[in-house]
């Protein structure tokens, strides 16, 4: 790719990142933090192809290293954000992880809203 | 682009990069947020498993198959297990990872510089140095919010090793850029600077203002990524990583707004020390206590009833408790809520993730600009484990470091009960002048164990 349309690229790209998130909700904040973490993982794919081009041990090990940060870059990123998110998802009956110790002393009445609170229709406030 | 790169690799990268946009497009709404995440997440496996295909990747396809499990395997067992609670520093962390990733990639680049243009060796040298940066500054705020360090006092005495360090830095990476040949010891030493810049950057800042640099060393992992894009020739990695740079450096911006700072003075402040250790002496004495039996009374015989949860909600893991107790306050007839300032918890949005998994019913929850006026006709506001939210000396003292940050005019109900578990300070080390408020009343004590003490004394009131 030549240097200028490089240039042309990434200012387009720079506008969408700004779109995409001018009119974020405060409370998507962290979210969105950790979704942009998970998506500079895609660092993974150049760390793969400067491991697949490395000679002798040094450049070995740095790629080695590079990849293996960049999969847990990947792999964690995904997780976190899907683990916070699940927590907005009206659909999901939640599996309560971490909480159950709390739940089971809450008495009954607790049992039947168990469900994440209907639709954070945060979006339209914004 | 080499013309090397099959066409079909192309499209693949192509799709992943949209779906990337689209992903992050849909994380912006509530509803739609986790499918959006599904889909950036495909659009990931398409953009990794099409690597395999790559002209250049030759050799040491082992290695990579064991690394990419070895970091896949370790984040999985970790992120799985690791309590909500604990999200900004997990955030931080993988966005090291990520920033030794391109710092890595920018490494191998320069050790093959003579295959290079300028325009390239510019690019990787910039991209390591963004990349180490990012690392130590992520890496040091992952630490920091662990508690395994506090922040030093007498950044003026290190800044002359910060400007040195960062001008001994640009200048190795000139050298990096323009030499025709591989450096090896020269590189590792532009690494080490690099990083020790990045820790010499993070070094002055509080706790509490930690996020917002997270969200900063996140954008600029972005960046790194890229510059290393452009080096490796691969446009879904420039693409993502620019707009990953954007959306990060605007998010930046948006939370220093939410507490009223400039990026600069969160960086560089020394923020109220002195005051915080003044604070922690004369504490106890000239505050009023209550004791949970009479806050209960207070509770359960008000028309309206606010909870403000700051950090030690989070750390004493006191919003199952909470949810309990505002289901009993409902039942007796009085109408309950919670009160949510955009930073509380350090990370905004934190509070709403924590609530939400404990089941609050999201009309429940209020922001900033929703109840701070209606705080006059509230009877009792129950804040948990929150200081600087609520500090009035934000709005009413001109000498508070803390003075212009919006905080929640809790102290204009009429009965403030603060549950605190009797150490000082919040995380910005300024006094919180709510406590010495006349409508206050402090429970000292563990916010869970207080709160679990209020259900029981409610209970008990039949």
């Amino acid at each position: 790719m030549n240097g200028v349309g490089a240039l042309y690229l990434v200012l387009l790209a720079a506008v969408a990142g700004y779109v995409l998130i001018a009119r974020v909700p405060s409370i998507l904040h962290t979210p969105m933090m950790s979704g942009s973490n998970f998506i500079h993982g895609i660092v993974l794919a150049g760390a793969m192809l400067a491991l697949g081009g490395a000679q002798g041990l040094l450049e070995q090990i740095i790629g080695f290293v590079a990849v293996t940060a960049a999969a847990a870059n990947v792999v964690g990123g995904f997780i976190v954000t899907d683990r916070m998110l699940s927590l907005f998802d009206p659909s999901t009956e939640r599996d309560n992880r971490g909480v159950s110790a709390d739940s089971l002393q809450i008495d009954g009445a607790a049992v039947e809203d168990r469900r994440v609170p209907k639709a954070l229709n945060a979006g339209k406030r914004a | 682009m080499s013309e090397s790169v099959p066409v079909a690799l192309q499209l693949a990268w192509f799709v992943a990069t949209v779906s990337f946009v689209v992903g992050l497009r849909r994380l912006s709404s509530p509803p739609k947020a986790r499918t959006g995440i599904w889909i950036a997440g495909f659009g990931m496996v398409l953009a990794i498993v099409s690597m395999f295909f790559h002209p250049e990747l030759r050799d040491n396809l082992p290695l990579i198959i064991v690394a990419m499990t070895l970091g896949g395997g370790l984040a999985l067992l970790h992120a799985k297990r690791v309590d909500m609670t604990r999200i900004p520093q997990m955030i931080a962390l993988y966005n090291a990872l990520g920033g030794v990733a391109a710092a890595g990639i920018a490494m191998l680049v320069l050790l093959h510089v003579s295959e290079y243009g300028p325009a390239v060796k510019s690019l990787a040298v910039l991209g390591g140095l963004i990349g180490c940066i990012a690392f130590a500054g992520s890496f040091f705020a992952f630490l920091r919010l662990r508690g395994h360090f506090s922040r030093r006092d007498g950044f003026a005495k290190r800044q002359v090793a910060y400007l040195a360090n960062g001008a001994l830095v640009l200048l190795l990476g000139l050298i990096l850029a323009t030499s025709a040949t591989a450096h090896p010891v020269l590189l590792l030493l532009f690494i080490a600077l690099a990083i020790t810049f990045g820790l010499l950057m993070t070094l002055p800042t509080s706790a509490a203002d930690m996020p917002v640099l997270i969200s900063l060393y996140n954008a600029l992992t972005g960046l790194a990524v890229a510059f290393d894009g452009y080096v490796l020739e691969n446009p879904a990695m420039m693409v993502a990583g620019t707009i990953v740079f954007a959306a990060g450096s605007l998010l930046t911006r948006l939370m220093a707004r939410a507490v009223n700072r400039r990026l600069s003075e969160i960086m560089y402040s020394g923020f109220g020390l002195a005051d915080g250790e003044q604070a922690r002496t004369e504490d106890r004495d000239h505050v009023n206590t209550i004791d949970a039996r009479d806050a209960a009374v207070d509770m359960a015989y008000a028309g309206r009833v606010i909870i403000v949860p700051g950090y030690g909600m989070a750390t004493a893991q006191a919003q199952h408790k909470l949810r309990e107790l505002t289901q009993l306050l409902d039942e007796r007839g009085v109408e309950t809520g919670f009160a949510i300032h955009p930073v509380a918890g350090r990370m905004p949005g934190h509070m709403n993730v924590l609530l939400a998994e404990a089941g609050v019913p999201y009309e429940k929850i209020h922001d900033l600009s929703d109840i701070n006026t209606e705080f006059s006709q509230v009877d009792v506001v129950l804040v948990v484990g929150a200081n600087d939210i609520v500090n009035p000396a934000a709005r009413d003292n001109p000498e508070s470091p803390l003075f212009g940050m919006p905080v929640l005019d809790v102290d204009r109900s009429r009965r403030v009960i603060v549950l605190k578990r009797g150490d000082g300070t919040g995380y910005a080390g300024v006094e919180n002048a709510l406590l010495f408020a006349p409508v206050t009343r402090v429970l000292f004590g563990d916010a869970r164990d207080s709160v679990q003490d209020l259900i029981m004394a409610i209970k008990g009131l039949d």
